[in-house]
């Protein structure tokens, strides 16, 4: 990634991970274990969101958990403001999590139900903040309510979980997460257990927090077209790698993965009902024992022998675009992708 | 003994195989129970595709549990009647068949796709015992052999190779789960097959495969399905016919393609606005802000009316009907429940009067 141009707007990298990887141990197969996250290099950028996006089992929600440190990785390597980061230590991972915080899919589970919106947000806050009282913690409680836009915030104080909407329940716990001040906000599907109509509530909240507060945001969906709406720069997994990255626009418009067009050919667009070429099919392979090769080769129709032998690396396609995919290197045995994907029509 | 009706003479476009009048239930026994469906009517046609969309709680699921007479208590059914026409063309109402009468006629006319359907089988039965049981409770004089062939046929039909009929749930994918519901649903080739929820907790890919079988089903063996999702897309690409329903109440009902284009109701509207396009110009969107009424309480004039952008005051103390749209000379089947409709169209606001192009 240190070949790419500096960005214009770009206000410098919060966290980044390179060559990330975690292997689960498979209990009674001595010696094997499911390559959950495989190699996964993932650049935050404050002020920005970065969406992931794949399948369910493809990784997101483990790469969130590494970067949370709430799992430890396998291999690879973290920085957090260019200071390496080894996760161990109880004090250690305290000063990390106050920087990095995490939210979680389900707004039900997440937060205790006996206890009200006051404990819970009190609680964070002397947690990260040391010991506030009296007026200080009660402006302190007041501004992040407001920061989340549950106004008045004495309306919302007193309640427990179960009085308050879906909505209402993940506005409290991306205040529980703001009381931190953190530098970086890893959303593990943050908007999926909603109801469709207040989904972009949510996401507009997070949008304008991105602002405000200047944060790194990384959003982990499996909605392509959510990442298409919310997120700076899309990057697409597959059976734990990454597989496509690039700015949102270009990657959900002109794909260069083979993978990546199937996941937005899959998508349900009512404006192109007619459209044909929508046979699906296969599933993600298995991790324990990965294909050899690229792991999409036995769903792809452009793989060669190449595909089934040697993994991609990321190639680039474009500038700030690259994808895992042999049709955009310049080997003699590469596969020629179709004009169906940005690859068609190699760009220097 | 059941009541058999006179099938109705005036039969107008398509033939109906089930027609939902007047539907009332409510959940609890006290002297306040919560009103969860108001007076709902809905017919299906035959081989086709009938969509109910809205938010979780507006009552989708409490309508086809009703109607199939599956609805747990504390749901009970306070009025109305759910018409079914049966193949010889005789008409019953399901809400008034005897215990025995509906054992035989579930599955065997009606069928259901349960939420989360890929978890509902059982799991230490083979996938073979749990599709030929459906079949011999049903259809006792078949042999065993006869049994296990038609099981084999229908994984087949849903694309699954038949030697996985040796299969337990737990070694197939969630997708193939989600495929042996389908085929156990279809073993008795039911005329009306009711869909709630069957792709939601599946991915983009697997949930277009299940789709594309769905469809390819219906046309092959004609039966109709009331197809339940969150997912407005989605169900436009699928379902014929699409029913909005808000708060208990159905507010707009029109073909897939009229409400996606040209919606009428704002709910229709804004339930459409909370689905960021995948192609075309990024706008930004907002979604509908709060949430769905009380329905414990009771609600005076339109439920939708705290939540609308368009509210004016006859909408705070009357709730609409189920009429026709402004344009009732242009496009007399559209029905949608919103006051709005009985003003000049230069009052109704642009985003519920676009006209076909």
């Amino acid at each position: 990634m240190s070949n790419e141009a500096p960005d214009p707007d770009d206000n410098g990298i919060a966290l980044e991970a390179t060559g990330l990887e975690k292997l689960f141990p498979v209990r009674g197969l001595r010696g094997r274990a499911v390559h959950a996250v495989d190699g996964v290099d993932i650049r935050l950028d404050r002020g920005r969101v970065v969406a992931l996006v794949g399948e369910s089992g493809s990784g997101k929600s483990t790469i969130a958990k590494l970067l949370a440190l709430l799992i430890p990785r396998t291999g690879g390597d973290l920085r957090l403001d260019g200071e390496p980061i080894s996760g161990r230590g109880r004090r250690a991972f305290r000063a990390y999590s106050r920087r990095v915080q995490l939210i979680f899919q389900d707004p039900f589970a997440s937060l205790n139900p006996v206890h009200t919106v006051r404990y819970t947000l009190t609680r964070s806050v002397r947690i990260h903040r040391g010991a506030l009282r009296g007026a200080a913690l009660e402006s302190a409680l007041e501004l992040l309510l407001d920061r989340v836009q549950l106004r008045p915030a004495s309306r919302y104080l007193e309640k427990f979980p179960h009085e308050l909407s879906g909505g209402q329940r993940q506005r409290v716990a991306i205040a529980r997460a703001l009381a931190a001040n953190p530098e970086v906000l890893l959303a593990d599907e943050p908007v999926s257990m909603l109801d469709v109509s207040i989904r972009l509530g949510i996401l507009n909240l997070l949008k304008d927090l991105r602002d405000d507060l200047n944060l790194a945001i990384l959003y982990i969906t499996h909605d392509i077209a959510s990442a298409r709406y919310f997120a700076d720069r899309t990057s697409v997994m597959y059976a734990g790698r990454i597989v496509e990255t690039g700015d949102s626009e270009s990657v959900t418009q002109r794909p260069a993965h083979p993978y990546t067009r199937l996941l937005i050919d899959s998508a349900p667009d009512p404006d192109q009902l007619t459209k044909a070429a929508r046979k699906a099919r296969g599933e993600a392979p298995s991790l324990v024992t990965p294909p050899a090769g690229c792991r999409f080769n036995p769903r792809c129709q452009f793989a060669t022998d190449l595909c089934r032998t040697e993994n991609p690396p990321l190639l680039d396609v474009d500038t700030g675009r690259q994808a895992a995919c042999w049709g955009y290197s310049d080997r003699q045995d590469r596969p020629v992708l179709d004009d169906t994907l940005v690859g068609g029509r190699v760009s220097s | 003994m059941s009541t058999v009706l006179p099938t109705p003479a005036t039969v107008k476009t398509g033939e109906p195989v089930l027609q939902i009048r007047n539907l009332v239930v409510d959940y609890g026994y006290g002297d306040d129970p919560t009103h969860v469906l108001r007076e709902v009517s809905l017919t299906l046609n035959k081989g086709e595709v009938l969509g109910l969309a809205g938010e979780s709680g507006c009552g989708m699921s409490t309508l086809a549990y009703a109607a199939s007479r599956l609805l747990p208590p504390p749901g009970i059914i306070t009025g109305g009647e759910v018409l079914f026409t049966r193949r010889d063309g005789s008409v019953v109402d399901i809400l008034k068949l005897s215990d025995k009468e509906l054992r035989a006629a579930r599955w065997n006319d009606i069928a259901i796709v349960f939420q989360g359907a890929m978890n509902s089988l059982n799991p230490v039965y083979r996938v073979s015992k749990q599709l030929t049981d459906v079949i011999a409770t049903h259809r006792p004089a078949l042999s065993r052999r006869e049994l296990d062939d038609r099981a084999a046929e229908l994984l087949e039909l849903v694309g699954i190779s038949p030697d996985r009929l040796r299969s337990f749930p737990h070694q197939l994918s969630g997708g193939m789960r989600q495929r042996v519901m389908i085929a156990m649903a279809l073993a008795l080739e039911p005329q009306v097959l009711i869909m709630d929820e069957p792709t939601t907790a599946l991915d983009v890919v697997m949930q277009r495969q299940i789709v594309e079988q769905i469809t390819d089903l219906r046309e092959r063996l004609g039966f109709a399905v009331i197809f339940i999702t969150h997912d407005v897309s989605l169900l436009i690409e699928v379902a014929d016919r699409i029913a909005i329903m808000y708060a208990g109440e159905i507010v707009e009902s029109a073909t897939a393609s009229e409400v996606y284009r040209m919606p009428r109701h704002p709910y229709s509207d804004g339930l459409l606005g909370s689905f960021p396009p995948l192609h075309g110009p990024r706008r930004e969107l907002g979604g509908i802000p709060g949430s769905p009424p009380d329905l414990a309480k009771p609600i005076d004039g339109c439920p939708y009316a705290d939540r609308c952008p368009f509210a004016f005051d006859r909408c705070r103390v009357e709730n609409p009907a189920l009429k026709q749209t402004v344009f009732a000379d242009l496009e007399p089947e559209r029905l949608v429940a919103c006051h709005l409709h009985d003003l000049p169209l230069a009052k109704v606001p642009v985003q519920l009067t676009r006209r076909p192009a």
